[in-house]
Formats: C-alpha cells, structure tokens, sequence
C-alpha cells in the first residue's frame, strides 16, 4: 500500500529523531504493544489447555461433547451435527472480520457511506456470535442432553459429560469444561467489548468526528482489535475443538 | 493553536479509487481462502474424527495438519487483515520476535513440567 509507511527514507534519518521510525502514529503503535499482551494472554489460556491434557489421564474429544444445533433435538453424537455449530461461528467471525478491514479500507478514501455500511455488517457479525456463544453455553449448562457443569448444584458432585461410550454418557475431567469456560469466556468477553468498541466507532462515524479530523484512523485502531478477537478464536477452535 | 511537532502518519495511509479496488480484491481473495481452510478443517473434524481413527500415527498427522494450517490462517490475519506485512521492518521485528520468543518458551516450559507430573501421576505408563 502507498502512504508514510513504503516512503524510501535513509534509515541514518529515520532513526534520528522528530519522527516516528515506525512510520506510525503513536495510537496504533500502542494498540499493536496492548494486543502483544493480550496475546500473551491467550496463549498462556491455551497452554494451561495443553497443560490440563498432557496431565489428565482421559481427554474428552470435542466432537462427541459439541454436536448440537439450535432447534434440532440430538441425543446422541451420531444422531448430531459433530463441529457444525462452532465452524457457523468461525466463518461469522472471519466474515465479520472481513467487512472491518473493508470498513478500514473505505475508511482510507474518506468514504463515509461505506464505512457506515461495513462497520454495521461488523457489529451485526459481533452480535450473531455473541448470541450463538449465549446459545452454546445455555445448551450445555441446562441443555437436555448437554450437562457441562464443572459439579453438580445438588449432589455437589463433578457431573460432566467426557462423550459417550457404547451410547451411554461417560464422565470427563473437570478440567476439561473449566478451560472450556474460561477460554471461551474470556474470548467472548473481548468479542463484547470488540462490539462496543465498534459501535462508540460508528457513531462518531455517523457523526461525522472522523470526517471532520481528516482521516479515519480510529476506525483502523478499533479494526486491529476485531482482527485480534478473530485471530484468537482461530487458535481456540483448533487447540479445543479440533484437537 | 496549530502544533507543528505533531507528523499526521495516518494523513499518509490514504489512498485512490484506483488503489482501493486492487486491495479490495486481494482483500475477498485472503477472505476465499480464510474459508477454504476452515471448511477444509472442519469436514476433516467430522469425518476423521479421533474417535473414527484413533489416536494413531494418522491422527497424528492430522493433528499436526491442524496446527499448520491455523498458523497459515494466523499468519493471513495478521499480515493481511492486520496489515502487518505492510508496516516497517523494524515494527514487524518490534512485535513478532518478542512474542514469539516467549510463546516458544512458555510452550515448552508447560509442557516439560507437564510430562514430569504425568510421569509423577501415573509412574506405570
């Protein structure tokens, strides 16, 4: 892409000071160090997964404990839909991440009318996973078929389904539903305030804050966070679903 | 009052029509194989499944599968949609090669001290 960043500059001057080496300005800069710890977040998220599953003598496999879909009765695995529901919020998640980067796009040719259109396919795309992540996890906590809790409220035993053996539910380590909802937990706190971030963005887009600043760069800022949120949920659905 | 110390970078990231319907169209073609690659991954979930083939030296390969193409899928996001790939060299280095030191460490730091606990856990197998 043209602009500041591919300009030739002489790396003696660039590094001497009165400008940016990077190029950047001082808000994306910043946004790029949060998302680095952010990061490292995750992954430590995700390697106490790995640790749980090294350690626990019996690992559940996912598609035999995510087999749902809404309005469809399954009792069984086979009789379900194995992944179908968490690739549904994958694909919302990258398509929503794909109309932010043309919201940014549209944002770098002053082009009102079609960061509006695209920051609100975003935020929408925000709440379709939200509700399914809400749907997913009423499912399992009360489900008919789906009992996930980390114990049991009467017996105060660990009531957990670890997948079914020869069709009858088998118990899974507890751990196994505590990363799941801690992982999934945390992520879709960050999707909420990935789609608060973006509304507070297009109102000042409808506004007219940004036109009247001459760029849009807080809609570039607010995208890099989107993609992180879809970046993690990458990594969650291979290391918890398809592993 | 106008600052005169202050450089407008983001001023300069804007571009033409011209210029924005070649990234556009790059931007639909990462998208088609975003898609590709998940809807590739997930049939392979539901079909090669651990529970169909056990955990063999297939599943293996397929777990390693999994994890190469979500670093490509990563590295997609990050360089494309992120717009990484297009920033400085020293900003790239700036916020991979720390991370990724890290993660590497932690990664192996876990899974070492996973393996003696394991051995602690269950000393017979």
């Amino acid at each position: 892409m043209a602009g500041e960043v591919s300009k030739a500059i002489p790396p003696k001057d660039l590094w001497e000071g009165g400008r940016s080496p990077f190029s950047m300005s001082y808000g994306k800069i910043m946004m790029w160090f949060f998302l680095i710890s952010d990061a490292l977040t995750f992954g430590a998220f995700l390697v106490t997964l790995g640790w749980f599953r090294y350690t626990a003598d019996y690992w559940p496999v996912s598609d035999q404990v995510f087999y749902h879909i809404p309005f469809v009765h399954s009792e069984l695995p086979e009789q379900g839909f194995p992944l179908a529901y968490v690739a549904f919020m994958t694909f919302i998640l990258i398509i929503s991440s794909v109309t932010m980067v043309l919201a940014v796009e549209a944002g770098h040719r002053n082009d009102k009318k079609n960061v509006i259109k695209w920051m609100i396919a975003t935020v929408i795309g925000g709440f379709v996973f939200l509700g399914s992540q809400v749907w997913e996890w009423a499912g399992i906590i009360v489900g008919p078929d789906g009992v996930f809790g980390t114990y049991d409220d009467t017996t105060m035993q660990s009531n957990f389904l670890g997948g079914w053996l020869n069709g009858a539910p088998i118990e899974g380590p507890k751990q196994y539903a505590q990363i799941f909802y801690c992982v999934t937990g945390f992520h879709g706190f960050h999707v909420f305030s990935g789609v608060m971030i973006n509304i507070v963005i297009l109102i000042n887009v409808i506004l007219g804050t940004y036109e009247k600043r001459g760029h849009y760069e807080m809609v570039e800022k607010g995208g890099l966070y989107w993609h992180f949120v879809d970046l993690v949920w990458v990594f969650v659905f291979t290391f918890f679903y398809l592993l | 009052m106008e600052r005169d110390d202050i450089i407008e970078y983001s001023l300069g990231a804007q571009h033409s029509e011209e210029d924005g319907a070649k990234i556009r169209k790059n931007i639909w073609k990462v998208t088609a194989l975003l898609s590709v690659i998940t809807l590739l991954e997930v049939i392979v979930g539901a079909t090669l499944s651990k529970t169909v083939i056990g955990d063999g030296t297939t599943w293996a390969f397929i777990k390693y599968g999994y994890i190469i193409l979500t670093l490509i899928k990563a590295g997609y996001i990050v360089l494309s949609f992120m717009h990484l790939g297009h920033e400085r060299k020293s900003f790239k280095l700036t916020v991979l090669v720390p991370y990724i030191f890290f993660i590497i460490y932690l990664i192996f730091i876990v899974i070492n001290e996973a393996l003696a606990v394991t051995e602690v856990n269950f000393p017979l197998n």
